[in-house]
């Protein structure tokens, strides 16, 4: 009802206006009938109703909602105040726009990265099954981004699960959709039959990969698109539909495209063309991973059957796991992982915001970047909320004759909160759209490049504008409620006394300004340190000596699949290459490789020597040649050499760690190891014939680790792959073209692909750049925010001190007294700050240690180099204000008193 | 003098009773707010003086708690006038709070007068 009335107040109020007048009219009528003049009847009606418009105001505040009349009578009044003073306005409100839009940028990325759903049906009966390895590792061979399980396995718990209504899989790789020359590389997704359909996926044109087309052996299956792909590729041509396309060399038929936004089920991935799984052996050849029980390669999702938890569908796959991995164990594992391969079990976790290899990598840096835009705008509102007190004590003589008439102080405070939370939602509004800005550059920042590019769906849901509200009313709270509610605590009679004398401002004020400033300065110490520690450990990883050169090396990855070369004249080809290549003029020296470091391909055995097991090494393959091109040294033995070929003794080169490690005490040299390979497989000695310095292999972080380097020469499967190492002082650009045609020359129907040591380096440390790049941007900026607000106060300092001031310079002081005079102040206030800054500090590195690279949380040299960046930007900051006030007439300052 | 300056007793006695007064007088039948001034004024013998400064806003309370309903009618006059009559629950209402104040001014009495 009185809703109703409350939004119907105007037409309520008129009600009653034509009922006064009525009963004026019917009091006159009555008048005139006891015989009273019209006039008198009039006056006498009027008199006694009393004031109409008095009554009127009493009915209309009983149909109003106090808070809501009120509150937009203080917004109206917030927007005129703040319209008659715009450049506050604009920098409180750029100021709020770039720290609430930092903020968002980094949340929304939070969000779709870690809390949004998939985009797919029915997202929360989705479960993602997994295996708990008890702690061992899987022995095997490892591809693409998820490889939860195999193919046989994935068949074993289709026949032996009962919790879900359908289940996926998927895998991922890449098709080259070049057949000769530079590769083009499309993302690929093997997806099983009814990968589309359990997701609810539509097609946006042709059909989709359904159940039939996924049949074991199929010959010539159908690929379908995803919606982006076709629109870069294709131009949205749905004509494409019907048409075949080149995968790998092999001609497929595009069935259709897959529904626009659909990106997969992994969140920071996307596909260009899926396949269905039996079509892997076609462009797989003989690397396939179909009926291998020791190929890890898919990913798989299950959507659990009406009213099953996935706390009773783990239950259920525990108590068919023994089956599973009995009926699926690999032939030719160890007795060791015979064990634990049959103690594995299965898992199920929920998975309605997908599966995600972004959000183990990204998620500390993430939360670590959203404290610190979240201080950056704690300081920033620090800064505002000294300006909303210096425009509070100018407004002192207005808000004390308001509360002399009878304002509440509820009531003012509740205004002056008012004009606080417009600037904020206009900040907020500022830094919402700024943030769309904001987290596609932190998108582009931790993408690599090429193929691994990442791929987050940005668009903002609700969580972020929740959050964007949250942090609006928290910054609104901050820098506006103690302002506001320290305005009102004046007694009014002796503020309108002293506001003759111009502002004033009892200590009670000065000593709030100084606490926000010795705020400022330690949360900026916090970031200005923190800045220096991700900066320092950059720099570290980046020049620490991985062994190898890491400039002037070229990695040419040939695939030689679509050449089908057969296996057995691959190593000749190779060689072939490589001498064509280290011909060519620039290349100072080339050499073969089964991959290179860094790369992010890996291979891991045991190492057994004496018939002992003794641990576990890193391994490549290399050709001769290779460390004379990376630049690594001999420290002993020889390299490979035209001597150690198929039919020769195995030789291996190993590393420093690996000779002290296995085969410490005794020169390595001459010494033989053995690989813990497959248990049918017999043993082969390898010879060690030299040993090199310790090198870096995929991680920077890593600890040097023994690695073993075999004879790619002498590897009796020579994958069709291979990359070829080459260091020259010819930048990528100007030498890819003359590479190309020498290994074309060579053999036709090769692909290459082309990377650089420092690139493949450079996207190694990716997370670390973004953290020492944005920590130091929001460092600078903290410290910078700092400076001004220590500005505004030992401004104001001074403006207060300026009759002391002047009296001082009066009675002798010279300017170097005043000068020192201030920069005291001034240094007392950074020292409290430092002090709580360095503590501060400390805890804030400790709790992010793990993102530390070669320096302790507490390393001093960083706390100095911070502490001298604040004291100097402080300095900076209160030169000015210290100058003004030496520079002092004193005349004019006792003038003014 | 305007009749503001009514003594004070009256208008406390009529600060809580009006509500009351006016229930009651709607019962005769739907009254405009000039005639349920007067005949609350003419039933007490002119003893109650309604401030009618304060009957409009009485009025409204009792239209939004759905104690009286209110339409345009035209008066004795033919004059246009907001017309007020009780409702179903007014008239609950009305009997509740009669009772109220007989059971107050029954307590008020014997308190007044101990002795009989």
């Amino acid at each position: 009802m009185s809703w109703l009335r409350f939004f119907r107040r105007r037409y309520w109020d008129n009600e009653r206006r034509l009922e006064l007048e009525a009963y004026i009219a019917a009091e006159i009528d009555d008048q005139i009938a006891r015989g009273a003049s019209p006039d008198d009847a009039r006056r006498a009606a009027h008199r006694k109703l009393g004031n109409p418009t008095l009554i009127r105001e009493e009915i209309y505040q009983m149909n109003t909602i106090g808070v809501l009349e009120t509150l937009w009578q203080d917004v109206r009044y917030g927007f005129r105040l703040l319209r008659r003073n715009p450049t506050f306005a604009i920098v409180a409100i750029l100021t709020l726009a770039l720290g609430t839009g930092a903020n968002a940028a980094i949340f929304q990325l939070v969000d779709a990265v870690r809390f949004r759903t998939l985009p797919v049906k029915d997202p929360q009966q989705l479960v993602a099954l997994g295996i708990n390895t008890n702690g061992k590792g899987r022995t095997g061979r490892f591809t693409g981004d998820r490889p939860t399980v195999t193919e046989p396995l994935l068949r074993a718990i289709r026949g032996h699960q009962q919790s879900f209504s359908q289940l996926l899989a998927w895998g991922s790789g890449y098709f080259d959709l070049s057949t000769s020359g530079e590769s083009r590389i499309a993302r690929g997704l093997w997806v099983s039959g009814d990968f589309f359909d359990t997701l609810g996926v539509r097609p946006a044109a042709g059909r989709l990969i359904a159940p039939a087309d996924d049949r074991k052996g199929c010959s010539a299956p159908g690929v379908v698109l995803s919606h982006a792909f076709w629109q870069t590729q294709f131009h949205g041509d749905p004509s494409i539909v019907g048409r075949p396309i080149l995968l790998d060399g092999h001609s497929f038929d595009v069935m259709g495209v897959s529904q626009r936004g659909f990106f997969g089920v992994d969140v920071g991935r996307t596909f260009d063309v899926a396949a269905p799984i039996c079509a892997e052996p076609i462009t797989r050849g003989a690397l396939s991973a179909i009926d291998k029980r020791d190929a890890w390669f898919l990913g798989m999702l299950g959507r659990l059957r009406e009213g099953w938890t996935s706390e009773q569908a783990e239950a259920q796959l525990r108590a068919v796991s023994p089956t599973v991995f009995r009926e699926t164990l690999p032939q030719t594992y160890t007795a060791a992982d015979t064990a634990s391969y049959l103690a594995f079990t299965l898992t199920a976790t929920s998975a309605d915001t997908g599966v995600s290899s972004l959000r183990r990598t990204y998620e500390t840096p993430m939360w670590v970047l959203l404290g610190v835009t979240g201080l950056v705008l704690l300081i920033a509102c620090a800064n505002l909320a000294n300006l909303m007190l210096a425009r509070a004590t100018a407004r002192s003589r207005e808000v004390a004759i308001r509360l002399a008439i009878g304002a509440s102080r509820s009531r003012i405070v509740r205004q002056m909160l008012c004009e606080s939370l417009i600037l904020a939602a206009l900040g907020a509004v500022g830094g919402l759209l700024l943030a769309q800005w904001f987290s596609r550059i932190l998108v582009a920042f931790i993408s690599t490049g090429g193929s691994s590019r990442v791929f987050v769906d940005l668009a903002p849901g609700w969580r972020v504008f929740a959050f964007m509200v949250a942090l609006t009313g928290l910054a609104c709270v901050v820098f506006g409620l103690t302002p506001a509610l320290r305005a009102t605590r004046t007694n009014p009679g002796e503020t309108m006394k002293a506001g003759a004398r111009g502002s004033s401002d009892g200590r009670e004020g000065v000593t709030l300004r100084r606490a926000l400033v010795i705020v400022q300065v330690a949360l900026s110490l916090v970031l200005v340190v923190g800045a220096v520690l991700l900066g320092r450990t950059l720099r570290n990883l980046m020049t620490m000596d991985p062994g190898f050169r890491t400039t002037g090396i070229v990695v040419a990855s040939v695939d030689m699949r679509q050449a089908h070369v057969p296996v057995g004249r691959r190593a000749a080809l190779v060689e072939q290459m490589v001498d064509q290549v280290r011909a060519l003029p620039g290349v100072r020296s080339a050499a073969e490789a089964a991959f290179t470091p860094m790369s992010g391909s890996s291979w891991n055995d045991s190492i057994i020597v004496d018939a002992k097991v003794l641990g576990i090494s890193n391994f490549n393959s290399v050709g001769p040649a290779y460390f004379r091109t990376l630049g690594t040294p001999f420290v002993d033995g020889r390299d490979f050499d035209a001597h150690d070929t198929v039919s020769a003794a195995q030789v291996a080169i190993v590393n420093d760690a690996f000779a002290r490690k296995f085969l410490g005490g005794r020169r390595a040299v001459g010494q033989v190891f053995q690989i813990e390979g497959p248990s049918n497989v017999p043993r082969v000695n390898y010879q060690v014939i030299g040993v090199v310095k310790n090198t870096k292999y995929n991680d920077f972080r890593e600890p040097l680790g023994p690695i073993a380097f075999l004879s790619l020469v002498q590897d009796p499967d020579r994958d069709a792959r291979a990359d070829i190492v080459l260091s020259s002082d010819t930048p990528i650009a100007g030498l890819s073209n003359g590479v190309t045609s020498a290994l074309t020359a060579v053999e036709r129907n090769i692909v290459v692909q082309y990377h650089t040591m420092d690139a493949q380096i450079r996207d190694s440390l990716v997370s670390e750049r973004m953290m020492a790049t944005l920590s130091g941007f929001f460092g600078g900026l903290a410290a910078l925010i700092a400076a001004i607000g220590l500005y505004g106060v030992m401004s104001y300092i001074v403006a207060r001190r300026k009759i002391e001031i002047g009296i001082r310079m009066a009675l002798g002081a010279d300017q170097g007294s005043v000068l020192r005079l201030v920069m005291r102040e001034a240094a007392a206030l950074l020292a409290a700050g430092v002090v709580l800054g360095a503590i501060l500090s400390v805890l804030a590195a400790r709790a992010t240690s793990t993102l530390l690279y070669g320096l302790e949380p507490w390393d001093p040299a960083t706390y100095w180099l911070g502490l001298f960046v604040m004291a100097l930007v402080s300095l900076v900051a209160t030169w000015l204000p210290a100058r003004r006030a030496a520079h002092l007439p004193p005349t004019i300052a006792l003038r003014e008193e | 003098m305007p009749k503001r300056a009514t003594p004070p007793m009256q208008g406390e006695l009529l600060q809580g009773t009006l509500d009351l007064l006016v229930l009651r007088t709607l019962v005769l039948g739907p009254a405009h707010g000039h005639t349920i001034a007067h005949a609350i004024e003419h039933q007490s013998e002119e003893v109650l003086q309604v401030e009618h400064g304060s009957l409009y806003p009485a009025l409204h309370r009792l239209e939004d708690r759905g104690w009286i309903a209110s339409f345009w009618g035209t008066s004795e006059n033919n004059r246009r006038a907001r017309y007020y009559r009780l409702t179903p629950a007014g008239r609950r209402q009305l009997a509740e709070q009669t009772n109220r104040w007989d059971e107050i001014v029954r307590a008020i009495n014997r308190i007044l007068r101990p002795a009989q």
